[in-house]
């Protein structure tokens, strides 16, 4: 619903208008206000200061507060984009490159397990994706790095046989959880392709094999496009994960540096812009993806909901994931078809 | 698998700090949420703009970073204090974070379910006099709500899930994962069998989430 043509208001008239403008005015105080609190806490901590509220020594720029010109200018240093940040970036997107083909490939093998015909691949392909959908990624970080200590203590691999990485682990979590949820899209993706596809390919002697790969999945796979870059986003935001367990990625190298320069919140505030704006471009992809689809109306499949919540949302997990194929109310930005007249 | 039921003490107090941290970081959330989405929808462009800002910004950062911002910049730099003790604090904290967070979703929600109303019932509702906030109130939110009771579950499933993130640093909460993890390296139980056990416990507190809210959604959900 954009902003011009919406319904749930009239076009303002005069008293609508100056009622906007109280609350513009009102809405800016609150705004001043709430910056002022946070420029002068990251200034000197609140308990630290002295003297009355309205004083040029209170609002003038602690040379030891956050606001500080040395606080900032290490952003203005190349070593520290070379030292800390990039490698940092090339750390999680390597973590999420990697976790995103085997996550790929990990939602195909299941999702399409799950429907098989025959109950033995149906029902253990089923468990594994409800298991890793239920169970937070962090849980999966943490066993992943002790996977060592388990081969010790159950088969007596002595330790230091093998060693598990921070990346390793990252990617493993990643990989397993994200593909999970893949898994439920594909699923989803498949079964809304309408049944008369599979039904006139199995009449025209079509082995099962080739339905799934030959009519169904490349149907399927456009209408899901979206929800997979979607799923990525949420897997980009999750290698941040790798901070707890000392994997050196974006967040760590910046934390890093905060502790060096003692300038958390310029580093926090920078860090954020640069996952804000990989994910922004991220997310435009998966928006003119859908845009594109609901130009061609080519594929005869509903476009896929993003594993059954809304995009971008880090986990998702209904119980009923073919629920995603009854497409719920999604993505908002480029609905198309699928808005009411 | 003694040696870990011999730890149960652990493992449910360990639960208990992440339902208490669900719990409240999804009532405050949802009232959040609502706030944003009423701003999101609003005449006044400065409040569109506002949440519009608000929720792409926060819903792009990765929450091991609002959590750290919570815990390392505005714990200390605001000194505000909720509690005597340390555990309290770190824990409202971490609701505050939380709740920051998941009220973006919450409100990208309601705001697809306010997409899927008819028009027909806003004009008929603008058209009977009814104001701006009363048709949000008495038209457009209860529908809304009812559409995406599906994916609100989802969100406070993730919601349960992402309250492992507040034993970042700076918090430290000793919520399900942080006793797991302490369990892991203090070795007082085999690895396997607590992974499972803890594993166990996210499982009995999600799945049953899940069929509940896949069952409310059917039962309230608007026939039109």
């Amino acid at each position: 619903m954009s902003a011009q043509n919406s319904v749930l208001f009239d076009a303002p008239g005069p008293r609508a208008r100056q009622r906007n403008i109280v609350y513009t005015v009102f809405t800016v105080l609150l705004a001043v206000v709430g910056l002022a609190v946070l420029y002068l806490g990251f200034n000197r901590t609140l308990a630290d200061r002295e003297g009355p509220l309205f004083s040029a020594a209170t609002w003038a720029v602690n040379p030891d507060g956050q606001w500080a010109a040395e606080k900032w200018e290490p952003f203005l240093r190349p070593d520290t984009w070379t030292g800390y940040v990039i490698p940092g970036l090339q750390n999680t997107l390597t973590a999420a490159l990697t976790a995103s083909v085997l996550a790929v490939l990990f939602g195909l093998v299941f999702g399409i397990g799950r429907m098989s015909e025959r109950w033995w691949i149906r029902v253990p392909a089923g468990a594994v994706v409800e298991f890793f959908r239920g169970i937070p990624l962090l849980m999966l970080i943490f066993f992943t790095m002790a996977l060592p200590i388990v081969a010790w203590q159950a088969f007596d691999i002595p330790t230091g046989t093998f060693q598990v990485t921070a990346l390793a682990a990252v990617v493993t979590g990643l990989t397993l959880y994200n593909g999970s949820v893949l898994a439920e899209v594909f699923r989803a993706g498949i079964l809304a392709v309408p049944k008369g596809q599979a039904e006139a390919a199995q009449a025209v002697g079509m082995t099962r094999t080739q339905t799934m790969w030959q009519i169904l999945i490349p149907q399927a796979i456009t209408a899901m496009m979206p929800a997979i870059v979607a799923q990525l986003v949420v897997l980009l935001k999750d290698s941040a994960l790798g901070y707890i367990v000392a994997f050196p990625e974006l967040l760590r190298s910046f934390t890093l540096l905060a502790t060096r320069e003692s300038n958390v919140i310029p580093a926090a505030i920078i860090c954020a812009v640069i996952y804000i704006v990989i994910n922004l471009a991220l997310s435009r992809v998966a928006i003119w993806l859908e845009r594109r689809n609901a130009r061609r109306g080519r594929s005869s499949a509903r476009p896929t909901a993003v594993g059954g919540a809304p995009v971008g949302v880090d986990a998702t997990g209904t119980a009923d994931g073919a629920a995603a194929a009854e497409a719920p109310p999604e993505e908002p930005d480029g609905g198309g078809g699928r808005k009411q007249p | 698998m003694e040696a870990f039921l011999s730890n149960i003490d652990r493992v449910v107090d360990g639960f208990s700090w992440t339902v208490r941290l669900t719990l409240l970081s999804a009532l405050f959330s949802f009232i959040l949420g609502i706030l944003l989405t009423a701003m999101r929808v609003s005449p006044v462009p400065l409040l569109r703009g506002l949440s519009t800002a608000y929720v792409e910004g926060i819903r792009n950062t990765p929450l091991t970073l609002v959590l750290l911002f919570c815990g390392l910049g505005l714990n200390s730099a605001l000194g505000l204090s909720f509690a005597d003790t340390v555990a309290t604090d770190v824990f409202w904290w971490a609701v505050i974070g939380l709740s920051a967070y998941t009220s973006c979703f919450v409100s990208e929600s309601l705001r697809s379910g306010i997409n899927t109303i008819p028009l027909g019932q806003v004009e008929a509702a603008r058209s009977l006099g009814l104001t701006f906030t009363q048709n949000l109130r008495m038209i457009v939110i209860p529908q809304a709500l009812r559409t995406v009771v599906g994916p609100l579950g989802s969100v406070l499933i993730a919601l349960t899930k992402n309250t492992t993130v507040a034993s970042v640093a700076g918090l430290g909460v000793q919520e399900a994962s942080r006793q797991m993890k302490l369990m892991f390296d203090q070795g007082i139980a085999p690895v396997l069998p607590t992974f499972v056990g803890f594993a166990i416990g996210f499982l009995i507190l999600t799945l049953p989430m899940g069929y509940f809210f896949g069952w409310l959604s059917k039962r309230v959900a608007v026939v039109r």
